[in-house]
Protein backbone atom coordinates (compact mmCIF):
# COMPACT_ATOMS: atom_id res chain seq x y z
CA UNK A 1 0.00 0.00 0.00
CA UNK A 2 1.15 3.56 0.85
CA UNK A 3 4.45 2.27 2.23
CA UNK A 4 5.12 -0.46 -0.28
CA UNK A 5 7.87 2.15 -1.26
CA UNK A 6 9.35 2.16 1.87
CA UNK A 7 9.35 -1.42 2.67
CA UNK A 8 13.12 -1.99 0.82
CA UNK A 9 14.45 0.72 2.69
CA UNK A 10 13.12 -0.37 6.44
CA UNK A 11 14.29 -3.85 5.41
CA UNK A 12 17.49 -2.73 4.56
CA UNK A 13 18.30 -1.25 7.32
CA UNK A 14 17.02 -3.60 9.73
CA UNK A 15 19.32 -6.12 8.41
CA UNK A 16 22.39 -3.66 8.09
CA UNK A 17 21.60 -3.24 12.15
CA UNK A 18 21.19 -6.56 12.95
CA UNK A 19 24.21 -7.39 11.14
CA UNK A 20 26.41 -5.28 13.43
CA UNK A 21 24.78 -6.59 16.59
CA UNK A 22 25.43 -9.83 15.51
CA UNK A 23 29.43 -8.82 14.74
CA UNK A 24 29.39 -7.62 18.02
CA UNK A 25 27.63 -10.77 19.54
CA UNK A 26 30.50 -12.46 17.52
CA UNK A 27 33.37 -10.40 17.29
CA UNK A 28 33.35 -8.56 20.42
CA UNK A 29 34.36 -11.44 22.83
CA UNK A 30 37.17 -12.33 21.09
CA UNK A 31 38.25 -8.76 21.02
CA UNK A 32 37.81 -8.57 24.82
CA UNK A 33 38.02 -11.34 26.05
CA UNK A 34 36.96 -11.17 29.77
CA UNK A 35 34.13 -9.61 31.24
CA UNK A 36 34.51 -10.04 34.54
CA UNK A 37 38.09 -9.25 35.11
CA UNK A 38 38.00 -6.79 37.66
CA UNK A 39 40.69 -3.81 37.84
CA UNK A 40 39.53 -1.64 40.56
CA UNK A 41 42.43 1.14 40.21
CA UNK A 42 40.74 2.23 36.85
CA UNK A 43 36.90 2.23 38.16
CA UNK A 44 34.94 4.44 36.09
CA UNK A 45 37.62 4.98 33.76
CA UNK A 46 36.75 7.48 30.72
CA UNK A 47 36.33 5.71 27.24
CA UNK A 48 39.95 5.76 25.91
CA UNK A 49 41.03 3.58 22.66
CA UNK A 50 41.88 0.35 24.10
CA UNK A 51 38.32 0.58 25.82
CA UNK A 52 35.93 2.46 24.08
CA UNK A 53 33.00 2.52 25.63
CA UNK A 54 35.41 2.76 29.58
CA UNK A 55 35.07 1.16 32.60
CA UNK A 56 32.64 0.53 34.97
CA UNK A 57 32.17 0.96 38.66
CA UNK A 58 34.08 -2.47 39.44
CA UNK A 59 36.54 -1.56 36.55
CA UNK A 60 35.23 -4.35 34.07
CA UNK A 61 35.67 -3.12 30.61
CA UNK A 62 31.92 -2.22 29.52
CA UNK A 63 32.81 -3.14 25.83
CA UNK A 64 33.72 -6.87 27.28
CA UNK A 65 30.29 -7.14 28.93
CA UNK A 66 28.11 -5.04 26.07
CA UNK A 67 29.54 -7.46 23.86
CA UNK A 68 29.08 -11.07 26.17
CA UNK A 69 25.89 -9.66 27.24
CA UNK A 70 24.91 -9.50 23.47
CA UNK A 71 25.94 -12.62 22.40
CA UNK A 72 24.28 -14.18 25.54
CA UNK A 73 20.83 -12.34 24.78
CA UNK A 74 20.89 -13.64 20.76
CA UNK A 75 22.07 -17.16 21.53
CA UNK A 76 19.48 -17.71 24.33
CA UNK A 77 16.71 -16.46 22.09
CA UNK A 78 17.90 -18.42 19.15
CA UNK A 79 17.93 -21.32 21.03
CA UNK A 80 14.44 -20.53 22.61
CA UNK A 81 12.92 -19.92 19.29
CA UNK A 82 14.08 -22.86 17.90
CA UNK A 83 13.01 -25.24 20.39
CA UNK A 84 9.42 -23.46 20.68
CA UNK A 85 8.85 -23.53 16.76
CA UNK A 86 9.98 -27.40 16.37
CA UNK A 87 7.91 -28.30 19.73
CA UNK A 88 5.06 -25.96 18.45
CA UNK A 89 5.29 -26.81 14.72
CA UNK A 90 5.71 -30.61 15.49
CA UNK A 91 2.58 -30.82 18.13
CA UNK A 92 0.39 -28.46 15.78
CA UNK A 93 0.76 -31.06 12.48
CA UNK A 94 0.20 -33.90 14.86
CA UNK A 95 -2.82 -32.26 15.99
CA UNK A 96 -4.30 -31.52 12.68
CA UNK A 97 -2.85 -34.70 11.44
CA UNK A 98 -4.47 -36.73 13.54
CA UNK A 99 -7.88 -34.74 14.58
CA UNK A 100 -10.12 -36.29 17.73
CA UNK A 101 -8.59 -36.81 21.33
CA UNK A 102 -5.52 -35.44 20.26
CA UNK A 103 -6.63 -32.42 19.08
CA UNK A 104 -9.00 -32.03 22.03
CA UNK A 105 -6.03 -32.69 24.60
CA UNK A 106 -3.37 -30.33 22.59
CA UNK A 107 -5.81 -27.17 21.99
CA UNK A 108 -6.84 -27.77 25.62
CA UNK A 109 -3.26 -28.09 27.23
CA UNK A 110 -3.01 -25.01 24.39
CA UNK A 111 -5.63 -23.08 25.71
CA UNK A 112 -4.76 -23.27 29.30
CA UNK A 113 -1.17 -22.48 28.73
CA UNK A 114 -2.25 -19.20 26.44
CA UNK A 115 -4.01 -17.91 29.45
CA UNK A 116 -1.01 -17.60 31.59
CA UNK A 117 0.71 -14.25 30.33
CA UNK A 118 4.12 -15.76 28.97
CA UNK A 119 6.19 -13.47 31.31
CA UNK A 120 4.48 -15.19 34.30
CA UNK A 121 5.78 -18.81 32.79
CA UNK A 122 8.94 -16.79 33.00
CA UNK A 123 8.58 -15.82 36.24
CA UNK A 124 7.92 -19.15 37.68
CA UNK A 125 10.59 -20.97 36.09
CA UNK A 126 13.24 -18.46 37.24
CA UNK A 127 11.88 -18.85 40.65
CA UNK A 128 13.51 -22.43 40.15
CA UNK A 129 17.04 -21.58 39.55
CA UNK A 130 17.53 -18.23 40.35
CA UNK A 131 19.95 -17.36 37.59
CA UNK A 132 19.70 -20.86 36.22
CA UNK A 133 20.60 -20.44 32.23
CA UNK A 134 18.62 -23.90 31.31
CA UNK A 135 15.63 -22.87 33.50
CA UNK A 136 15.32 -19.69 31.80
CA UNK A 137 15.82 -21.51 28.56
CA UNK A 138 12.97 -23.85 29.69
CA UNK A 139 10.63 -21.15 30.77
CA UNK A 140 11.08 -19.22 27.87
CA UNK A 141 10.67 -21.93 25.44
CA UNK A 142 7.45 -23.46 27.00
CA UNK A 143 6.30 -19.87 27.24
CA UNK A 144 6.29 -19.61 23.51
CA UNK A 145 5.51 -23.03 21.65
CA UNK A 146 1.73 -22.31 21.84
CA UNK A 147 1.80 -19.54 19.25
CA UNK A 148 3.25 -21.76 16.56
CA UNK A 149 0.69 -24.66 17.51
CA UNK A 150 -1.91 -22.33 17.35
CA UNK A 151 -0.52 -21.56 13.85
CA UNK A 152 0.73 -24.20 12.53
CA UNK A 153 -2.57 -26.56 13.57
CA UNK A 154 -4.80 -24.05 11.76
CA UNK A 155 -2.62 -23.55 8.97
CA UNK A 156 -2.10 -27.28 8.53
CA UNK A 157 -5.58 -28.05 8.83
CA UNK A 158 -6.32 -26.27 5.88
CA UNK A 159 -3.27 -27.51 3.86
CA UNK A 160 -4.07 -31.33 4.60
CA UNK A 161 -8.00 -30.79 3.68
CA UNK A 162 -7.00 -29.61 0.31
CA UNK A 163 -7.46 -31.27 -2.86
CA UNK A 164 -3.82 -31.58 -3.62
CA UNK A 165 -3.03 -33.35 -0.69
CA UNK A 166 -6.13 -35.53 -1.12
CA UNK A 167 -4.63 -36.11 -4.44
CA UNK A 168 -1.29 -36.98 -3.02
CA UNK A 169 -2.21 -39.62 -0.92
CA UNK A 170 -4.65 -40.82 -3.59
CA UNK A 171 -1.13 -41.60 -5.98
CA UNK A 172 0.19 -43.28 -3.07
CA UNK A 173 2.83 -40.86 -0.95
CA UNK A 174 3.71 -41.44 2.45
CA UNK A 175 3.17 -38.80 5.29
CA UNK A 176 6.77 -38.07 4.65
CA UNK A 177 6.43 -36.78 0.89
CA UNK A 178 3.20 -34.52 2.39
CA UNK A 179 5.40 -33.00 5.01
CA UNK A 180 7.56 -32.13 2.66
CA UNK A 181 5.91 -30.75 -0.61
CA UNK A 182 2.41 -29.72 1.56
CA UNK A 183 3.42 -28.69 4.61
CA UNK A 184 6.52 -27.06 4.59
CA UNK A 185 6.61 -24.92 1.86
CA UNK A 186 3.06 -23.60 3.31
CA UNK A 187 4.22 -23.09 6.99
CA UNK A 188 8.17 -22.29 6.47
CA UNK A 189 7.36 -18.05 5.34
CA UNK A 190 5.07 -17.87 8.52
CA UNK A 191 7.10 -19.75 10.78
CA UNK A 192 10.42 -17.45 9.72
CA UNK A 193 7.94 -14.26 10.48
CA UNK A 194 6.79 -15.57 13.76
CA UNK A 195 10.68 -16.45 14.83
CA UNK A 196 11.67 -12.70 14.34
CA UNK A 197 9.20 -11.75 16.79
CA UNK A 198 9.51 -14.40 18.79
CA UNK A 199 13.62 -13.76 19.32
CA UNK A 200 12.16 -10.24 20.77
CA UNK A 201 10.30 -11.66 23.09
CA UNK A 202 12.76 -13.63 24.58
CA UNK A 203 15.51 -10.76 24.37
CA UNK A 204 13.31 -8.56 25.91
CA UNK A 205 12.11 -11.33 28.90
CA UNK A 206 15.42 -12.23 29.46
CA UNK A 207 16.07 -8.69 29.53
CA UNK A 208 13.23 -7.87 31.97
CA UNK A 209 13.89 -10.15 34.26
CA UNK A 210 17.72 -9.22 34.54
CA UNK A 211 16.37 -5.90 35.20
CA UNK A 212 14.03 -6.84 37.73
CA UNK A 213 16.76 -8.89 39.71
CA UNK A 214 14.59 -12.43 39.05
CA UNK A 215 16.72 -13.58 35.94
CA UNK A 216 20.60 -14.46 35.59
CA UNK A 217 22.39 -13.39 38.88
CA UNK A 218 25.73 -11.31 38.58
CA UNK A 219 28.42 -11.72 37.78
CA UNK A 220 26.42 -12.76 34.47
CA UNK A 221 26.64 -9.90 32.16
CA UNK A 222 23.32 -9.61 30.99
CA UNK A 223 22.02 -6.43 29.51
CA UNK A 224 19.12 -6.13 31.59
CA UNK A 225 21.42 -6.84 34.97
CA UNK A 226 23.87 -4.42 33.47
CA UNK A 227 21.52 -1.50 33.37
CA UNK A 228 20.04 -2.09 37.20
CA UNK A 229 24.19 -2.48 38.57
CA UNK A 230 25.07 1.09 36.65
CA UNK A 231 22.24 2.81 37.62
CA UNK A 232 23.44 4.45 41.05
CA UNK A 233 26.50 5.61 38.94
CA UNK A 234 24.41 7.03 36.45
CA UNK A 235 25.40 11.07 37.41
CA UNK A 236 29.27 10.11 37.19
CA UNK A 237 28.92 7.94 34.06
CA UNK A 238 25.57 7.80 32.28
CA UNK A 239 26.89 5.99 29.52
CA UNK A 240 27.49 2.93 31.64
CA UNK A 241 23.69 2.54 31.54
CA UNK A 242 23.07 3.59 27.94
CA UNK A 243 25.38 1.03 26.35
CA UNK A 244 23.39 -1.78 27.14
CA UNK A 245 19.97 -0.08 26.60
CA UNK A 246 21.42 1.59 22.95
CA UNK A 247 22.27 -2.21 22.10
CA UNK A 248 19.04 -3.64 23.10
CA UNK A 249 16.66 -0.85 21.92
CA UNK A 250 18.67 -1.31 18.73
CA UNK A 251 18.24 -5.08 18.55
CA UNK A 252 14.38 -5.24 19.08
CA UNK A 253 14.44 -2.21 16.60
CA UNK A 254 16.23 -4.64 13.72
CA UNK A 255 13.45 -7.66 14.82
CA UNK A 256 10.94 -4.97 14.73
CA UNK A 257 11.61 -3.72 11.17
CA UNK A 258 12.52 -7.13 9.63
CA UNK A 259 8.80 -7.58 9.51
CA UNK A 260 6.06 -6.13 7.35
CA UNK A 261 5.29 -2.56 8.67
CA UNK A 262 1.48 -2.89 7.97
CA UNK A 263 -0.58 -5.60 10.15
CA UNK A 264 -2.23 -7.47 7.88
CA UNK A 265 -6.35 -7.63 8.99
CA UNK B 1 -32.91 -13.70 18.41
CA UNK B 2 -32.81 -13.99 22.37
CA UNK B 3 -32.47 -18.05 21.81
CA UNK B 4 -29.47 -17.23 19.57
CA UNK B 5 -27.70 -14.75 22.09
CA UNK B 6 -28.25 -17.51 25.43
CA UNK B 7 -26.34 -20.34 23.54
CA UNK B 8 -23.75 -17.71 22.72
CA UNK B 9 -23.58 -16.61 25.86
CA UNK B 10 -23.22 -19.84 27.19
CA UNK B 11 -20.65 -21.16 25.07
CA UNK B 12 -18.10 -17.92 25.72
CA UNK B 13 -18.92 -18.44 29.46
CA UNK B 14 -18.44 -22.54 29.78
CA UNK B 15 -15.14 -22.06 27.23
CA UNK B 16 -13.97 -19.74 29.83
CA UNK B 17 -14.54 -21.51 32.76
CA UNK B 18 -12.81 -24.52 31.41
CA UNK B 19 -9.85 -22.29 30.77
CA UNK B 20 -9.77 -20.78 34.37
CA UNK B 21 -9.85 -24.63 35.65
CA UNK B 22 -7.12 -25.74 32.90
CA UNK B 23 -4.52 -22.72 33.61
CA UNK B 24 -5.34 -23.13 37.68
CA UNK B 25 -4.38 -26.68 37.10
CA UNK B 26 -1.14 -25.78 35.17
CA UNK B 27 -0.09 -23.23 37.50
CA UNK B 28 -0.42 -25.37 40.53
CA UNK B 29 1.27 -27.93 38.92
CA UNK B 30 4.44 -25.40 38.14
CA UNK B 31 4.33 -24.24 41.48
CA UNK B 32 4.56 -28.03 43.23
CA UNK B 33 7.48 -28.58 40.32
CA UNK B 34 9.10 -25.60 41.51
CA UNK B 35 8.70 -26.74 45.18
CA UNK B 36 10.42 -29.80 44.23
CA UNK B 37 13.55 -28.29 42.09
CA UNK B 38 14.36 -25.56 44.53
CA UNK B 39 18.02 -25.93 44.98
CA UNK B 40 19.68 -25.67 48.82
CA UNK B 41 17.49 -25.94 51.59
CA UNK B 42 14.04 -24.14 51.35
CA UNK B 43 13.46 -23.77 55.52
CA UNK B 44 16.93 -21.87 55.40
CA UNK B 45 16.16 -20.00 53.06
CA UNK B 46 12.72 -19.11 54.42
CA UNK B 47 14.40 -18.82 57.74
CA UNK B 48 16.60 -16.25 56.28
CA UNK B 49 13.68 -14.17 54.88
CA UNK B 50 12.13 -13.88 57.91
CA UNK B 51 14.86 -13.41 60.28
CA UNK B 52 17.75 -12.03 58.45
CA UNK B 53 20.91 -13.29 56.88
CA UNK B 54 22.80 -12.85 59.73
CA UNK B 55 20.34 -14.72 62.54
CA UNK B 56 19.95 -18.03 60.88
CA UNK B 57 21.03 -21.32 62.71
CA UNK B 58 20.27 -25.23 62.14
CA UNK B 59 17.23 -24.78 64.68
CA UNK B 60 15.73 -21.85 63.32
CA UNK B 61 15.83 -23.53 59.69
CA UNK B 62 14.42 -27.04 61.98
CA UNK B 63 11.52 -24.93 63.43
CA UNK B 64 10.43 -23.65 59.83
CA UNK B 65 10.82 -27.06 58.79
CA UNK B 66 8.45 -28.47 61.19
CA UNK B 67 6.12 -25.58 61.13
CA UNK B 68 5.35 -25.90 57.77
CA UNK B 69 5.75 -29.74 56.97
CA UNK B 70 8.44 -29.00 54.27
CA UNK B 71 9.77 -32.68 55.52
CA UNK B 72 6.83 -34.50 54.45
CA UNK B 73 6.86 -36.73 51.21
CA UNK B 74 6.15 -34.27 48.08
CA UNK B 75 2.70 -36.28 46.65
CA UNK B 76 1.40 -35.73 50.30
CA UNK B 77 2.48 -31.94 50.26
CA UNK B 78 0.74 -31.79 46.73
CA UNK B 79 -2.20 -33.43 47.39
CA UNK B 80 -2.39 -30.88 50.49
CA UNK B 81 -1.90 -28.18 47.66
CA UNK B 82 -4.75 -29.12 45.35
CA UNK B 83 -6.84 -29.87 48.27
CA UNK B 84 -6.40 -26.06 49.52
CA UNK B 85 -6.81 -24.58 46.79
CA UNK B 86 -10.15 -26.76 45.56
CA UNK B 87 -11.15 -24.79 48.95
CA UNK B 88 -10.18 -21.55 47.65
CA UNK B 89 -7.50 -21.48 50.24
CA UNK B 90 -3.78 -19.76 48.62
CA UNK B 91 -2.05 -21.06 51.98
CA UNK B 92 -0.01 -18.47 54.07
CA UNK B 93 3.03 -16.58 52.91
CA UNK B 94 6.50 -18.24 53.72
CA UNK B 95 7.83 -15.50 54.46
CA UNK B 96 5.17 -13.09 56.04
CA UNK B 97 3.57 -15.63 57.34
CA UNK B 98 -0.08 -13.82 56.63
CA UNK B 99 -2.72 -15.44 54.39
CA UNK B 100 -1.70 -15.03 50.80
CA UNK B 101 -5.69 -14.05 50.33
CA UNK B 102 -5.07 -10.99 52.59
CA UNK B 103 -2.07 -9.86 51.03
CA UNK B 104 -3.48 -10.31 47.59
CA UNK B 105 -6.24 -8.57 48.13
CA UNK B 106 -4.11 -5.40 49.56
CA UNK B 107 -2.09 -5.57 46.57
CA UNK B 108 -4.65 -5.84 44.83
CA UNK B 109 -5.96 -2.52 44.79
CA UNK B 110 -3.12 -0.11 43.81
CA UNK B 111 -3.00 -3.04 40.54
CA UNK B 112 -6.44 -1.91 39.71
CA UNK B 113 -5.99 1.64 39.91
CA UNK B 114 -2.62 1.57 37.69
CA UNK B 115 -4.28 -0.72 34.88
CA UNK B 116 -7.56 1.38 34.55
CA UNK B 117 -5.23 5.02 34.62
CA UNK B 118 -3.11 3.09 31.88
CA UNK B 119 -6.15 1.76 29.84
CA UNK B 120 -7.83 5.19 29.78
CA UNK B 121 -4.57 6.98 28.91
CA UNK B 122 -4.16 4.17 25.69
CA UNK B 123 -7.89 4.53 24.80
CA UNK B 124 -7.59 8.40 25.28
CA UNK B 125 -4.20 8.72 22.92
CA UNK B 126 -4.92 6.06 20.89
CA UNK B 127 -8.55 5.78 19.62
CA UNK B 128 -8.75 9.46 18.36
CA UNK B 129 -5.32 8.75 16.33
CA UNK B 130 -6.29 5.90 15.42
CA UNK B 131 -9.64 7.08 13.89
CA UNK B 132 -7.53 9.62 12.13
CA UNK B 133 -4.94 7.49 10.51
CA UNK B 134 -7.78 5.07 9.24
CA UNK B 135 -9.80 7.47 8.07
CA UNK B 136 -6.58 9.80 6.30
CA UNK B 137 -4.54 6.86 5.72
CA UNK B 138 -1.30 7.84 4.20
CA UNK B 139 -2.27 11.41 6.04
CA UNK B 140 0.00 12.81 9.18
CA UNK B 141 -1.82 10.92 11.67
CA UNK B 142 -1.01 7.52 10.09
CA UNK B 143 2.39 8.51 9.87
CA UNK B 144 3.14 10.03 13.34
CA UNK B 145 1.04 6.22 14.58
CA UNK B 146 3.03 4.11 12.58
CA UNK B 147 6.48 5.53 13.38
CA UNK B 148 5.09 5.24 17.61
CA UNK B 149 4.22 1.66 17.27
CA UNK B 150 7.11 0.99 15.78
CA UNK B 151 9.34 3.01 17.95
CA UNK B 152 7.52 1.58 21.00
CA UNK B 153 7.63 -2.04 19.93
CA UNK B 154 11.25 -1.62 20.01
CA UNK B 155 10.93 0.04 23.64
CA UNK B 156 9.68 -2.43 25.65
CA UNK B 157 7.84 -1.32 29.28
CA UNK B 158 10.83 -1.24 31.32
CA UNK B 159 13.36 0.87 28.87
CA UNK B 160 10.58 3.34 28.31
CA UNK B 161 9.95 3.41 32.23
CA UNK B 162 13.41 3.96 32.71
CA UNK B 163 13.98 6.38 29.71
CA UNK B 164 10.84 8.27 31.53
CA UNK B 165 12.30 7.74 34.86
CA UNK B 166 15.69 9.39 33.91
CA UNK B 167 14.49 12.41 32.02
CA UNK B 168 10.93 13.60 33.65
CA UNK B 169 12.18 12.85 37.21
CA UNK B 170 16.13 12.35 37.40
CA UNK B 171 17.34 15.39 34.70
CA UNK B 172 13.89 17.69 35.02
CA UNK B 173 12.55 16.66 38.53
CA UNK B 174 9.19 17.36 37.62
CA UNK B 175 7.63 14.32 39.19
CA UNK B 176 8.82 11.51 41.95
CA UNK B 177 10.82 8.64 40.04
CA UNK B 178 9.14 5.86 42.49
CA UNK B 179 6.99 5.31 45.21
CA UNK B 180 2.93 5.37 46.32
CA UNK B 181 0.79 7.71 48.37
CA UNK B 182 1.84 10.60 47.27
CA UNK B 183 0.38 12.92 44.29
CA UNK B 184 1.95 12.25 41.81
CA UNK B 185 3.38 8.98 41.96
CA UNK B 186 0.56 7.34 39.65
CA UNK B 187 1.91 9.28 36.90
CA UNK B 188 4.79 7.81 35.78
CA UNK B 189 4.11 4.09 36.16
CA UNK B 190 0.78 4.98 34.18
CA UNK B 191 2.17 6.86 31.52
CA UNK B 192 4.99 4.18 30.83
CA UNK B 193 2.00 1.63 30.50
CA UNK B 194 -0.74 3.93 28.66
CA UNK B 195 2.06 4.80 25.86
CA UNK B 196 3.14 1.43 25.48
CA UNK B 197 -0.24 0.29 24.56
CA UNK B 198 -1.33 3.40 23.24
CA UNK B 199 0.70 3.10 19.94
CA UNK B 200 -0.95 -0.94 19.63
CA UNK B 201 -4.68 0.42 20.23
CA UNK B 202 -3.95 3.25 17.57
CA UNK B 203 -3.05 0.78 14.66
CA UNK B 204 -5.35 -1.78 15.39
CA UNK B 205 -8.17 1.35 15.65
CA UNK B 206 -7.09 2.37 12.24
CA UNK B 207 -6.54 -0.73 10.67
CA UNK B 208 -10.39 -1.67 11.45
CA UNK B 209 -11.06 1.87 10.44
CA UNK B 210 -9.31 1.51 6.99
CA UNK B 211 -11.01 -2.23 6.44
CA UNK B 212 -14.66 -0.55 6.94
CA UNK B 213 -14.24 2.73 5.01
CA UNK B 214 -13.00 0.84 2.00
CA UNK B 215 -15.98 -1.68 2.17
CA UNK B 216 -18.63 -2.13 -0.40
CA UNK B 217 -21.25 -1.33 1.74
CA UNK B 218 -19.58 1.50 3.10
CA UNK B 219 -19.00 3.10 0.12
CA UNK B 220 -22.53 2.01 -1.02
CA UNK B 221 -23.58 3.94 2.30
CA UNK B 222 -22.17 7.23 0.76
CA UNK B 223 -23.31 6.62 -2.92
CA UNK B 224 -26.80 6.57 -1.90
CA UNK B 225 -26.32 9.93 0.06
CA UNK B 226 -25.89 9.60 3.72
CA UNK B 227 -24.05 12.11 4.90
CA UNK B 228 -20.28 11.20 5.93
CA UNK B 229 -21.19 11.35 9.46
CA UNK B 230 -24.22 9.42 9.54
CA UNK B 231 -22.72 6.18 7.30
CA UNK B 232 -20.31 6.44 9.93
CA UNK B 233 -22.87 6.33 12.62
CA UNK B 234 -25.03 3.52 11.26
CA UNK B 235 -22.75 1.54 9.22
CA UNK B 236 -19.33 2.14 10.55
CA UNK B 237 -19.51 2.25 14.33
CA UNK B 238 -20.93 -1.01 15.24
CA UNK B 239 -18.33 -3.08 12.58
CA UNK B 240 -15.07 -0.98 13.43
CA UNK B 241 -16.30 -1.75 17.57
CA UNK B 242 -16.11 -5.62 16.95
CA UNK B 243 -12.84 -5.52 15.33
CA UNK B 244 -11.06 -3.62 17.64
CA UNK B 245 -12.53 -4.90 20.56
CA UNK B 246 -11.67 -8.65 19.69
CA UNK B 247 -8.08 -8.00 18.92
CA UNK B 248 -7.64 -5.38 22.01
CA UNK B 249 -8.75 -8.72 23.92
CA UNK B 250 -5.77 -10.42 22.04
CA UNK B 251 -3.51 -7.56 23.66
CA UNK B 252 -4.55 -8.00 26.67
CA UNK B 253 -1.60 -9.78 27.47
CA UNK B 254 0.41 -7.02 27.23
CA UNK B 255 -1.08 -4.89 29.93
CA UNK B 256 -0.82 -8.11 32.27
CA UNK B 257 3.01 -8.12 31.25
CA UNK B 258 3.18 -4.52 31.41
CA UNK B 259 1.80 -4.53 35.38
CA UNK B 260 4.58 -6.76 36.70
CA UNK B 261 7.21 -5.05 34.72
CA UNK B 262 5.94 -1.33 35.95
CA UNK B 263 4.76 -1.97 39.25
CA UNK B 264 8.55 -3.57 39.91
CA UNK B 265 10.16 -0.59 38.00
CA UNK B 266 8.29 2.21 39.90
CA UNK B 267 8.00 0.11 43.75
CA UNK B 268 4.28 0.43 42.87
CA UNK B 269 3.08 -1.85 45.51
CA UNK B 270 0.54 -3.68 43.07
CA UNK B 271 0.31 -7.91 42.77
CA UNK B 272 3.16 -7.77 40.05
CA UNK B 273 5.57 -6.11 42.41
CA UNK B 274 4.04 -8.61 44.89
CA UNK B 275 5.09 -11.35 42.41
CA UNK B 276 8.46 -10.40 41.55
CA UNK B 277 9.21 -10.19 45.72
CA UNK B 278 7.64 -13.98 46.30
CA UNK B 279 10.34 -15.35 43.52
CA UNK B 280 12.87 -13.18 44.83
CA UNK B 281 12.33 -15.21 47.96
CA UNK B 282 10.90 -18.41 46.77
CA UNK B 283 7.91 -17.94 48.10
CA UNK B 284 6.05 -20.22 46.95
CA UNK B 285 2.04 -19.99 47.90
CA UNK B 286 2.50 -16.15 47.14
CA UNK B 287 3.51 -16.91 43.90
CA UNK B 288 1.27 -19.20 43.05
CA UNK B 289 -1.35 -17.36 44.77
CA UNK B 290 -0.49 -14.02 42.34
CA UNK B 291 -0.23 -15.83 38.99
CA UNK B 292 -3.55 -17.70 39.82
CA UNK B 293 -4.97 -14.11 40.35
CA UNK B 294 -3.10 -12.19 37.25
CA UNK B 295 -4.06 -15.63 35.46
CA UNK B 296 -7.59 -15.58 36.57
CA UNK B 297 -7.84 -11.81 36.07
CA UNK B 298 -6.69 -12.09 32.31
CA UNK B 299 -9.50 -15.12 32.20
CA UNK B 300 -11.77 -12.77 33.58
CA UNK B 301 -11.00 -9.68 30.94
CA UNK B 302 -10.97 -11.97 28.10
CA UNK B 303 -14.61 -12.84 29.35
CA UNK B 304 -15.48 -9.62 28.81
CA UNK B 305 -14.01 -8.88 25.79
CA UNK B 306 -16.20 -11.82 24.03
CA UNK B 307 -19.24 -10.82 25.62
CA UNK B 308 -18.40 -7.04 24.70
CA UNK B 309 -17.91 -8.79 20.91
CA UNK B 310 -21.19 -10.73 21.18
CA UNK B 311 -23.57 -7.80 22.83
CA UNK B 312 -22.14 -5.64 19.73
CA UNK B 313 -22.65 -8.28 16.86
CA UNK B 314 -25.25 -10.86 18.52
CA UNK B 315 -24.30 -13.42 15.49
CA UNK B 316 -21.13 -14.23 16.98
CA UNK B 317 -17.80 -14.83 15.60
CA UNK B 318 -17.80 -16.15 11.76
CA UNK B 319 -15.59 -19.54 12.76
CA UNK B 320 -15.42 -21.04 16.62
Amino acid sequence: MTYLALLPWHRRLAWLLLGLIVLLAVAGPWLWPDPARQDLMQFLASPSLAEPLGRDQLGRSVMARVASATRLSLGLAALCVLSAALLGGLLGVLSAWRGGLTDTVLRGVADGVLALPGLLIVLIFSAMAKGGFITLYLGLALAQWVEYFRMTRARSRLVLASPHVEASRLLGFGPGYIVRRHLWPELSPMLLTMASFGMATAILALSTLGYVGVGLQPPAAELGLMMTEALPHYSEAPRLVLAPVAVLALTLAALVLLRPLEVKR
Amino acid sequence: MAAITQHGLARVLGQRLIQALVVSLLVATLCFVLVQQLPGDMAFRIAAGRYGYDYVDAAAADAVRQELGLAQPAWQQFAHWLQQLAHGQLGQSLVTGGAVLEEIGHHLGATLQLAAASVALALGLGLPLGLASGLRPGGWADRLTLLASVALRALPPFLLGLMLMLGLSVQLGWVPAAGHGEDGNLLLPALTLGLGLSGLTARIVRDSVLAVVQSDYYRFALTKGLSPWRAFWRHGLRNIGVTVVAYAGVQLVLLIEGVVVVESLFAWPGIGHALVHAVFWRDVPMIQGCTLLLAWLFVLLNTLTDLLCLAIDPRGPAEP
